[in-house]
């Protein structure tokens, strides 16, 4: 059964333990330039404030909600795509989609060549630019957690209920018995996005404001290369011998060149 | 400054000796220099890495280098199966004169790009991965393996060229397997070229709608062979110049009309996906990608096309303009799917990304490390008198300038 994790934004009071929790477990180093930065500061920069060692963030943002002022916060990360562009753009399945949900990168296997961070549809995807021999980063969804029964680190430590572990299919219905009952925005970021995605977020604000890709395709993103990569062989193939019937035909009652 | 170096295997021999030339102009010296810088620049980058010699970012993870050294490259490179194609397949014989040179070209074009790439990746010792791993859902795997292969064709067909000096005794090997390396060698350029457009079909919504397209694949095929003909008489001009020698007017005619009637089939195709699409109010919008779409078209493919089929390519100046035209117009639109297709998205939330010199100073650096290779051979190799009739040999004349007598 597919894993996933259900984000109740307004349920977010913006502790960071989540935060925390990943540094500890994924052993993530401390950059001093970020222990300074509010979940404001984040919210602003081009990133989200994901860099190599940030998995995870906690953006804020001040919204209006029925003419009042309202901050929320949103946690940001990889949203591990059901079918990922990311490893269908990986050339080297340093990428993969773990049948548990998680899409997990192995550095071991990485050329470097971050096709995976142009086809990303969310922009996740760190790499390690100061490093002579670099790595692509990003939030692993803990496999060896999650594949052995165990939930996320994150979802572990959270003191309000704002991020919830589960399987895909019951958090989504819990999503929606969610919007109806406490009046959210009638949508499940991430049932649908990019073909769906393990993360679904729920919001009572409308996520335009609080820089989700609402715009993002609904189909699956390898779905849009699938048919061309299927298709290469043969047309290659049928190239070959037209070029190779014509290369006779028209040599035949020539000289050769020389 | 007109200095010649010759280098003689055996001195005593004459007419049997290998003579190694090359003479050092001032031009060459300049090549020269920004090679070494660029050598420097890139051990740099080995050492410290990619955040120390580029302004690459999160937001823009590729950026000249991909964009010129490899995109660029490979179009640039295309005349070589283009011309193949007409030369050897189709049989078009008139256009044999100008084969061994375009050939050379794009070899080393490709060379350019794969030096590009193992410089650009950020692990290039783990290169031959993809050959195990089989990531075959990737598009890049095609483009991959598409051009390395072709690149060590293209070596092997250089070969044959090369025989004819060296290692004599292969020659005839190579002869016999020329028919095969030519209809591979078609071939897989034509996969790849189609595929380095495809690369950014899974880029839907971050590339701008005037450049994505489910044509891409046909778009960067049908430009990459456009191209060929500008680059060739692009290089047959400045080849004049430098070996004194001038291909006939009537054969780059010839091959500017082929590529006037691809830009035909390119600009038809243009129309029906902004009409299948509905970008026509994009293209028209005269903001800055709408700019920039308009002069690709116009200044890369319209006007080339008007100089194609009217009197003004039977003058070599008329033909160069074609090639500088759609020489420029295939830069444009490669960079414009890179850079100003991108920005839009990738600067929404203040990325921004300006190629840093260090990047400049590698790309022209690799640039002219392919031109002094190219003068090398050309220079030493049986390439630009090459008329398929009679073994040329080169001898130095009394002024010390470089010419060729046939036997």
């Amino acid at each position: 059964m597919s894993k996933g994790i259900l984000v109740d934004i307004p349920k977010c009071i913006g502790c960071e333990s989540c935060s925390v929790a990943c540094k500890l477990w994924n052993e993530l180093g401390w950059d001093p330039q970020e222990k300074n930065k509010t979940a404001e500061d984040r919210a602003k920069e081009p990133n989200k404030g994901l860099w190599p060692d940030e998995w995870t963030s906690i953006n804020r943002y001040d919204v209006k909600k029925n003419g009042s002022p309202v901050g929320r916060y949103v946690k940001t990360q990889c949203l591990h795509c059901v079918d990922p562009a990311c490893a269908s753009a990986c050339f080297s399945k340093a990428l993969k989609k773990l049948p548990e949900g998680p899409v997990v990168y192995d550095q071991k296997l990485c050329v470097g060549c971050r096709y995976c961070m142009m086809a990303c549809p969310f922009d996740i995807l760190r790499y390690e630019w100061k490093k002579a021999i670099p790595g692509v980063s990003k939030c692993q969804m803990c496999p060896s957690r999650v594949t052995n029964n165990q939930e996320t680190a994150c979802t572990s430590v959270c003191p309000t209920g704002a991020i919830t572990f589960g399987d895909r299919d019951q958090l989504l219905a819990e999503a929606k018995k969610r919007i109806k009952d406490n009046g959210y925005v009638d949508r499940v970021f991430g049932e649908k996005e990019a073909g769906g995605t393990s993360w679904l977020y729920i919001s009572d604000v409308p996520f335009e404001q609080l820089r989700f890709r609402t715009d993002v395709t609904t189909k699956s993103l390898p779905s849009y290369t699938e048919g061309y990569m299927k298709l290469t062989p043969f047309v290659g193939g049928t190239w070959a011998a037209v070029l190779a019937g014509l290369y006779i035909y028209n040599n035949k009652n020539k000289e050769p060149l020389e | 400054m007109d200095m010649v170096t010759t280098f003689e295997k055996e001195p005593g021999k004459k007419h049997h000796s290998l003579r190694w030339r090359f003479r050092l102009t001032p031009i060459r010296l300049v090549f020269l220099a920004i090679a070494v810088a660029a050598i420097a620049v890139i051990l740099v980058r080995f050492i410290f890495g990619l955040g120390a010699t580029t302004n690459l970012n999160d937001q823009w993870p590729w950026g000249l280098w991909i964009a010129f050294d490899v995109l660029l490259g490979v179009a640039l490179a295309g005349g070589g199966y283009g011309t193949c194609l007409i030369v050897y397949v189709l049989r078009r014989d008139k256009f044999y004169p100008i084969a061994r040179s375009t050939m050379l070209t794009s070899l080393l074009g490709y060379i350019v790009v794969v030096l590009g790439l193992l410089i650009e990746v950020g692990q290039w010792f783990n290169f031959w991965r993809p050959y195990v791993s089989w990531g075959h859902t990737s598009v890049l795997f095609e483009v991959f393996w598409c051009v390395s292969c072709y690149t060590v064709i293209q070596i092997l067909e250089f070969c044959e060229v090369a025989t004819e000096k060296v290692f004599k005794g292969l020659h005839k090997f190579l002869k016999k397997a020329m028919p095969v390396l030519l209809i591979v060698g078609i071939t897989l350029p034509t996969l790849h070229q189609s595929s380095l457009g495809e690369l950014f079909y899974i880029m839907v919504g971050k590339e701008n709608p005037l450049w994505w397209s489910v044509l891409l694949p046909p778009f960067f095929l049908l430009s990459s062979f456009f191209v060929g003909a500008g680059m060739i008489v692009i290089e047959s001009s400045l080849a004049g110049k430098a070996f004194n020698h001038n291909v006939e007017i009537p054969v780059l005619r010839g091959l500017v009309r082929i590529s006037g009637g691809a830009m035909i089939l390119y600009l038809i195709l243009k129309i029906v996906d902004m009409a299948v699409k509905g970008t026509f109010a994009n293209a028209f919008a005269f903001d800055l990608p709408s700019i920039m779409f308009l002069t690709e078209l116009i200044f890369g493919v319209i006007i080339p096309i008007i100089i194609a089929f009217s009197s003004l390519s039977s003058t070599r100046k008329g033909l160069l303009w074609f090639g500088i035209l759609d020489v420029a117009g295939v830069i444009l639109n490669r960079f414009d799917v890179v850079f100003t297709g991108m920005a839009k998205y990738l600067n929404q939330h203040g990325g921004h990304y300006f190629p840093a010199w260090t990047e400049f100073i590698v790309s022209l650096g690799l640039v002219s490390i392919a031109c002094l290779a190219y003068l090398f051979i050309v220079e030493n190799f049986n390439i630009i008198e090459h008329r398929g009739t009679e073994a040329v040999e080169g001898t130095t004349t009394e002024n010390g300038d470089y010419a060729v007598t046939a036997k």
